[in-house]
């Protein structure tokens, strides 16, 4: 229920109206072997904005935020950061831009031989080298206490629970202040409270760092709690894009299959 | 066309595939670990974890080598009037060959399986993707400094199988028959020079890239989650140590052409 009235008191960003999109899809085609994944699917996402993007298992969700990241590369299209086109630049050009960018991966992927402190330093220690080591210290305590993880700093990642892990993931993908988020599966296995709790630090982080972001999900009661807008894939693109209202509305019988069952 | 024909086009084919793969992935490393920013720190601690932790592990397999040398060149050596030839043939035989091939077999499997699994479990827990969505170039941070960790220490490790090869052939020669270490050293090392001595033991610098090379590779390309983790393990060790005897083959013959 507090995070329904946050929704309803979410201030306007502004997000839906003016502003250059920051991430912006076109186009883009997606295959794994014989297996046709993403079929000229576009999108766009404004800064301080949230898009929660939808669909069945297997309609290349997670492969839509590893082509915007850069981890895949797409069979044609383009993704765009910044206005900058991704495809073809090398590793360390990338780099510049994936520092701008921050991901939560479905399984938070913490560095399983670092502690939790040593896992949210990581990116400081990598682009951040003129901050001392207390600046870093400190710093990385500060991003513990914004995802409630202060008193887990000296822990390894395999004595902490999932919804922990991606508390701490979550706090390792801000380190470098991003101005991309891009979240694949946040609350999935997690218990209902663990998930709300999610959603709320999502929502809390999105409103103080004013950032685009990305959010795969099966889940969409986190969609429309976290989200401004929804997207929903089906066979490889977009089959409709809007609020969950006008999602509600659509006459689409996937669309309303997909409601009715979620 | 017959299915045996087929397949015997379809494994040359992967095994094609697989040589271009691994240039590839070597030209990444390359470029990577050459230009900057270096990753002093996590090279450091692939040093200690290739170098010292090899260490009791190559001293021991030396020390059984030189014991075995020493038992069969007596053996040997006795039977043809030879006798007196004994220090030389355990020196020879520890420094040009056995030293190196077994250091390079034993570094293949201990570092070879530890870095392939490593890499295989990060990789199947998108580790490495995390670490390149943190802009971090993975091949620099895990491939080229685990490689140069390789290339420097094998060399340095080959120095300690060779010393305690040569201590524990004294010691069984010492057993059976007084001799002083001295003396052994001395009659063993009797007309050696630096090339009977340098280009053995810095061909294992070449048995470094190769095993870093394998096990980096095999390590990083894994998928399949645990079953993937244990093939990476596997085929690191398996094909680190197949190239090592088949570049020993190839560097034994450069070495008798240019150090004769």
């Amino acid at each position: 229920m507090q995070t329904i009235d946050r929704i309803a008191a979410k201030p306007d960003t502004g997000a839906q109206g003016g502003g250059t999109p920051v991430v912006v899809v076109e186009d883009l085609h997606k295959s794994f072997g014989t297996q046709k994944v993403l079929n000229g699917i576009g999108l766009a996402v404004k800064r301080g904005e949230t898009l929660a993007v939808l669909g069945r298992s297997g309609t290349g969700k997670s492969v839509l935020l590893r082509l915007v990241i850069g981890l895949e590369k797409p069979d044609s299209g383009s993704v765009r950061i910044h206005d900058q086109d991704i495809a073809g630049l090398a590793l360390d050009e990338l780099g510049e831009i994936r520092k701008k960018m921050g991901f939560l991966f479905q399984h938070a992927a913490l560095y399983d031989s670092l502690t939790v402190e040593q896992n949210v330093a990581f990116p400081l220690q990598h682009h951040r080298k003129s901050m001392s080591k207390s600046e870093q210290r400190d710093r990385v305590n500060a991003l513990l206490a914004e995802v409630g993880m202060q008193d887990a700093v000296a822990k390894m990642p395999a004595d902490i629970s999932g919804g922990m892990q991606k508390r701490v993931g979550l706090a390792r993908a801000l380190a470098l202040e991003p101005d991309i988020l891009l979240l694949d599966e946040p609350t999935a296995g997690l218990d209902p409270i663990s998930s709300a709790e999610i959603d709320d630090l999502v929502l809390k982080l999105q409103e103080e760092h004013h950032m685009a972001s990305i959010v795969v999900t099966h889940d969409l009661h986190s969609a429309k709690t976290i989200a401004d807008r929804l997207a929903l894939l089906n066979e490889g693109n977009v089959l409709i894009e809007g609020s969950f209202q006008e999602l509600q509305k659509s006459d689409i019988a996937f669309v309303r299959e997909f409601l009715k069952h979620s | 066309m017959l299915p045996a024909v087929n397949s015997s086009h379809g494994l040359i084919g992967e095994f094609f595939a697989w040589f271009g793969d691994l240039g590839i992935f070597f030209w990444q490393v390359v470029r990577a670990g050459v230009t900057p920013p270096y990753e002093f720190r996590e090279l450091f601690r692939q040093l200690d974890e290739i170098g010292s932790k090899s260490l009791p592990l190559v001293a021991l397999a030396g020390a059984a080598t030189g014991v075995v040398l020493s038992l069969e060149a007596r053996y040997s050596l006795t039977r043809f009037g030879a006798k007196s030839l004994l220090p030389a043939a355990i020196v020879f035989s520890v420094i040009h060959e056995t030293g190196p091939i077994i250091t390079g077999l034993v570094v293949s499997g201990r570092v070879g399986a530890g870095i392939g699994a490593e890499l295989a479990s990060m990789k199947v827990t998108e580790q490495i993707d995390a670490i390149e969505a943190s802009a971090v170039n993975p091949y620099r941070l895990l491939a080229a400094t685990r490689i140069l960790a390789c290339i420097l220490m094998l060399p340095l490790l080959t120095l300690a199988g060779d010393a305690c090869g040569l201590i524990m052939g004294w010691v069984a020669q010492a057993l059976v028959e007084p001799l002083s270490l001295h003396q052994f050293i001395n009659s063993g090392f009797n007309g050696a020079d630096f090339n009977d001595f340098l280009p053995p033991t810095f061909k294992t610098a070449v048995f470094g890239l190769i095993i870093g090379l394998i096990a980096c590779f095999q390590g990083m390309r894994t998928s399949g989650g645990a079953a993937g983790v244990g093939r990476a393990a596997t085929s690191s060790v398996v094909l680190s140590s197949l190239f090592v005897i088949l570049a020993d083959v190839l560097l034994v013959k450069l070495i008798l052409i240019f150090f004769p």
